[in-house]
């Protein structure tokens, strides 16, 4: 076993991980963090993606240990105080961005990631940025649509504050 | 799917590295960004008894510029090469081809050394060493070595690395801007994030209406990255013109050994070869 440290969605987490042990399970099984899916578990699907210590990654192609030492940003983490939605899951719920909805935790992960890079994209630019996601049931037009318009929505509210909690609070599990 | 049981190793320095490496055995394996061993593992494709983690070796990270070359860390990963200043304006096909590695995700995690030392055939970075007569600085139990491009990639999956060592760093010659140097990566896949059926990385060196020199190098036209020589000699002294390129072009599949399977014919790998060559060496000399 190997011990890790992980901040999750502003939480400290302290674990015995089996160093086979991915990511995607670390956060879903022994956490409780089962806003992250699994999808493909073959690296292709982006439906496991969250932020590592700010970057989008797959968390089924990422090791616990790995992650040692960082912060992680979950589907479940992205909201507000009050569980005010963020900008980006207003937008996929108002813009119909979803049918299934299995690939939407990884959709808007990668897609605030993007947004992080680039505030204001071109259509090519959002699809290009999200290639890594596949979605089987949309075709996609609805996906674009609502980064877009979480793109303009999140223009217009800036300079936004950092939703992170500053105050980590420790647990062990 | 879940991978076989492993030790786990997180050595913090290259010479921990190599001694854990050691004390790991045949069925020690390294583990980089892991955006292909992971994959493995999970398929169990591998199974090794010891993975030893390079991903606290602060060393490993990171681009130096000592003058004449770059020194990119094996560990430094293809989001912050195509992101470094260093590297776009000194080795600008480094950063465009890196820009078309798999999708965000991959490139945030995935490494230059990691890929390389991978050294999967459909792999981009592999050719763009190649063209770049770059060299590759490796770590083992007996010191340290250098060995060139020309000879790192040896076969399917296959360096000249030793099991018992690690590749620290990839040394790459500057391109100035006052040399007439111009660079492209040219392949053609298919959907977003698949493999390249097919890369060309190009480099030409422009002396006002002729192409003086250049260096061509394929991705994926067999077991590993190959040079076209041919194309580089029909080049060298050449009006840089589209008929003189539309001419070398014809040398593109000399010497390969393209692979026949599901995702392409060996004879349309054959034809792309050629097609893909025009378009990088026409772009990287200005045609």
């Amino acid at each position: 076993m190997t011990r890790i440290s992980l901040t999750v969605d502003g939480v400290r987490y302290d674990d015995d991980v089996d160093p086979r042990t991915l990511l995607v399970h670390h956060l879903r099984d022994r956490l409780g963090k089962v806003g992250t899916v699994v999808g493909c578990d073959t690296s292709n699907c982006g439906a496991c993606t969250v932020l590592l210590a700010g970057k989008s990654v797959k968390s089924c192609t990422v090791l616990a240990t790995q992650a040692d030492g960082s912060d992680v940003t979950t589907i479940e983490g992205l909201s507000g105080p009050n569980d005010a939605l963020h900008p980006m899951q207003q937008a996929f719920h108002g813009c119909h961005g979803l049918q299934c909805g299995y690939c939407t935790p990884g959709m808007i992960m990668a897609a605030v990631d993007l947004l992080a890079d680039n505030p204001e994209p071109s259509d090519d630019e959002v699809r290009e940025g999200l290639e890594g996601n596949l979605c089987r049931c949309t075709g996609y037009q609805n996906i674009v649509r609502a980064v877009q318009q979480a793109a303009a929505d999140m223009r217009a509210a800036a300079p936004r504050t950092s939703q992170s909690a500053d105050a980590a609070q420790e647990v062990t599990t | 799917m879940i991978p076989a049981a492993f030790d786990y190793a997180r050595p913090t320095s290259v010479d921990d590295a190599v001694g854990t490496l050691a004390d790991g055995g045949e069925d020690a394996k390294i583990l980089a960004g892991g955006q292909s061993l992971i994959p493995m593992l999970r398929l169990r494709l591998a199974a090794p008894t010891v993975v030893v983690d390079l991903g606290g070796v602060n060393d490993l990270r990171g681009v130096t510029d000592d003058g004449n070359h770059l020194v990119i860390g094996a560990m430094t990963t293809h989001d912050e090469i195509m992101n470094d200043p260093a590297v776009r304006s000194h080795a600008p096909l480094i950063a465009q081809a890196t820009r078309t590695v798999a999708d965000r995700q991959v490139r945030h995690m995935g490494t230059f050394g990691g890929s390389l030392a991978h050294a999967d055939p459909a792999g981009d970075l592999p050719s763009v060493t190649m063209a770049l007569d770059a060299s590759f600085e490796i770590a083992g139990p007996s010191g340290r070595r250098s060995v060139p491009a020309s000879e790192f990639f040896v076969d399917y999956l296959t360096t000249a690395m030793d099991p018992g060592e690690i590749l620290v760093a990839v040394r790459v010659p500057k391109m100035s801007d006052s040399s007439g140097w111009g660079s492209h990566y040219e392949k053609l896949n298919r959907v977003a994030q698949a493999w390249a059926l097919v890369g060309v990385a190009a480099m030409v060196q422009r002396d006002n209406g002729t192409m003086s020199d250049a260096r061509v190098a394929l991705t994926n036209m067999g077991p590993r990255p190959v040079r076209a020589h041919g194309v580089e000699e029909a080049l060298r002294g050449a009006p840089a013109t589209a008929d003189a390129v539309g001419a070398a072009v014809a040398h593109a599949a000399e010497n390969t050994e393209p692979a026949d399977d599901v995702t392409a014919s060996a004879e349309y790998r054959t034809h792309l070869a050629s097609v893909l060559t025009g378009r990088a060496v026409r772009t990287a000399a200005s045609i």
